[in-house]
């Protein structure tokens, strides 16, 4: 009932775990596998190992209105995680390796290396908003997301997804830019800033940072709706979803399936199973058979 | 969000490390912690070695955050959240109690809930030796023999268990210490509870920077106990990297 295809990758389920959010170990990912994920992205992976930032690279607003976040791309190197891929495979549900570069070559290498590791998919981290040269820097390039799709098209034969970033004028125009790739991922985390008055500093110690939770979602809805409006390519929808009826909404506005990764804070690793049981609930008491069904319904074009 | 808290009471408990005592409200158990933010400078977990009104924590000079603290006076400030994490669960009948080093913050407000227990406070040295007044006929033992059992608190630990029946072993300190009596209690079929450190960035589950086999130490943790423990084999043997690398310890 709640499986889907995004492009040629079957999913169990529409439900799966965000790039970021307890994706660096192997072991952390089969255990998010054994509980109920249809797929999981990995943290995003670069050339060289990176410590990220000095803590505080979290800060959390009170009343679960969410999460701000400057981890800074710690990974530890695309030589070092085929095992951590490996493991993570045991799980049995698709493993998308995340990877973030500077430029297309690099791009490109990292790519090849997640394919060679057996990952089933590549997500290109086109949105991180807290990185200086990665992530958004890129991704509101539009000739250069481009030229970063391509390059990694022609490189691999597993499917690439491109995960857009929410923090320009136009996704649209960035969503056609990046119309090569085989799903687009959107959206990434809302650049914002935290200060603490009582110490008179910005709380995290890159200053900025990614916003994340339940209050971003209306925004990743609109960008999901929008793109769908003109483009017929896979969309994962990511933001905010805490609940089967944040799912529902993304895959209404034309998200093929949904990432999740703030709700964890709040529901902890059982989320996947929960939104999963009350997704089925309301799908029969509202006469779904198949979750496919539900993809861009409320379109109107 | 963090709460800002003032600094009542500073003192020096060992070489290198001091207890600083103010009041939070915030409920605590044992074995849970702290984030405390030191603004412009660090921000670090910290278990909780007063869990009453006027909480405290007990922190050994290690690193560049917990170095500022140590030169902080009464009445300065902290920034705090939490308390987080999963702490130890008070199990019937006589416990084992072994703390190694600063170990022994953890499990001081542990000792204070518990009826039938013996304690082994362990360390380098006599200077190093933690809350050796704060409880009362505890066994004591130094690596090097200037006090009590010339040994590892491991070692002092079989011998009293050889001589008497224990139904539960609690324990922090140095990983290598904390393993061996995990191997120790398995041997012997007993239950135990260890607090487990790694290296820590958000501290509320989502980063996956201190997972253990899979276990965030920060939510699933800091006190895991057995079987689970059993089963973990990076204890003892490996640790991640700030930037995830896993790395032999």
């Amino acid at each position: 009932m709640l499986q889907v295809k995004v492009g040629t990758l079957n999913l169990r389920n529409p439900l799966i775990l965000a790039s970021g959010i307890l994706d660096e170990s192997g072991e952390t990912m089969l255990r998010i596998a054994k509980n109920g994920a249809g797929g999981i992205v990995t943290k995003s992976i670069g050339i060289k190992e990176r410590e990220g930032y000095e803590n505080p690279v979290v800060y959390e607003f009170p009343g679960h209105m969410g999460l701000l976040n400057a981890i800074g791309l710690a990974n530890p190197g695309i030589e070092n995680y085929g095992e951590e891929i490996r493991i993570a495979k045991k799980g049995g549900v698709p493993i998308i390796g995340s990877i973030f570069g500077s430029n297309e070559d690099e791009f490109a290498y990292l790519g090849k290396k997640m394919e060679e590791y057996g990952a089933d998919a590549i997500e290109l981290n086109l949105s991180c908003p807290h990185a200086k040269g990665y992530g958004m820097e890129i991704g509101i390039d539009t000739e250069l997301v481009e030229r970063i799709v391509k390059k990694v098209k022609r490189e691999v034969k597993i499917p690439v997804w491109a995960k857009l970033t929410p923090n320009t004028s136009n996704i649209v125009d960035i969503a056609k830019s990046a119309e090569n790739a085989d799903a687009l991922v959107v959206i990434n985390t809302v650049k914002g800033l935290a200060i603490d008055i009582d110490a008179r500093m910005p709380v995290l110690s890159n200053i900025y940072g990614g916003y994340s939770g339940k209050c971003i979602k209306p925004i990743g809805v609109r960008a999901v709706y929008d793109i769908r409006r003109e483009m017929d390519i896979p969309i994962l929808g990511v933001g905010g979803v805490e609940n089967y009826r944040d799912v529902i909404e993304y895959m209404m506005a034309g998200a093929n399936a949904v990432e999740i990764g703030t709700a964890i804070r709040y529901k902890g690793i059982n989320v996947f199973e929960e939104i999963a049981k009350n997704m089925e609930s309301w799908m029969k008491e509202n006469g779904f058979e198949n979750a496919e069904e539900l993809v861009g319904i409320v379109q109107r074009r | 969000m963090y709460r800002v808290v003032k600094i009542e009471k500073i003192k020096d408990e060992a070489k290198g490390i001091k207890t600083f005592r103010f009041h939070d409200s915030h409920k605590v158990e044992p074995g849970q912690f702290y984030m405390i933010w030191l603004p412009g400078v660090d921000e670090f977990p910290m278990s909780v070695s007063y869990v009453h009104d006027l909480k405290g924590v007990t922190v050994k000079k290690i690193g560049k955050g917990t170095e500022k603290m140590h030169g902080m006076k009464e009445g300065d400030k902290l920034w705090i959240r939490g308390p987080y994490g999963h702490g130890f669960k008070v199990e019937k009948g006589k416990a084992l109690v072994v703390g190694g080093g600063s170990g022994m913050a953890t499990l001081a407000p542990l000792i204070e809930k518990l009826k039938d227990y013996e304690v082994i406070i362990a360390a380098r040295n006599k200077e190093e030796l933690l809350f050796t007044e704060r409880f009362k006929d505890v066994k004591i033992a130094t690596d090097d023999g200037s006090l009590g059992y010339h040994g590892f608190a491991t070692e002092l630990a079989e011998i009293m268990l050889e001589e008497n029946t224990y139904d539960v072993i609690y324990t922090c300190g140095p990983e290598p210490m904390m393993a061996k009596m995990v191997e120790i209690a398995k041997k012997r079929g007993i239950k135990i509870q260890a607090s487990l450190e790694r290296f820590m960035k958000c501290g509320i589950g989502i980063c996956d920077s201190c997972s253990i086999n899979g276990y965030r130490v920060c939510v699933d943790g800091p006190v895991f106990s057995s079987p689970l423990l059993f089963e973990m084999d990076e204890l003892g043997k490996e640790k991640r990297r700030p930037s995830g690398l896993k790395v032999k310890i």
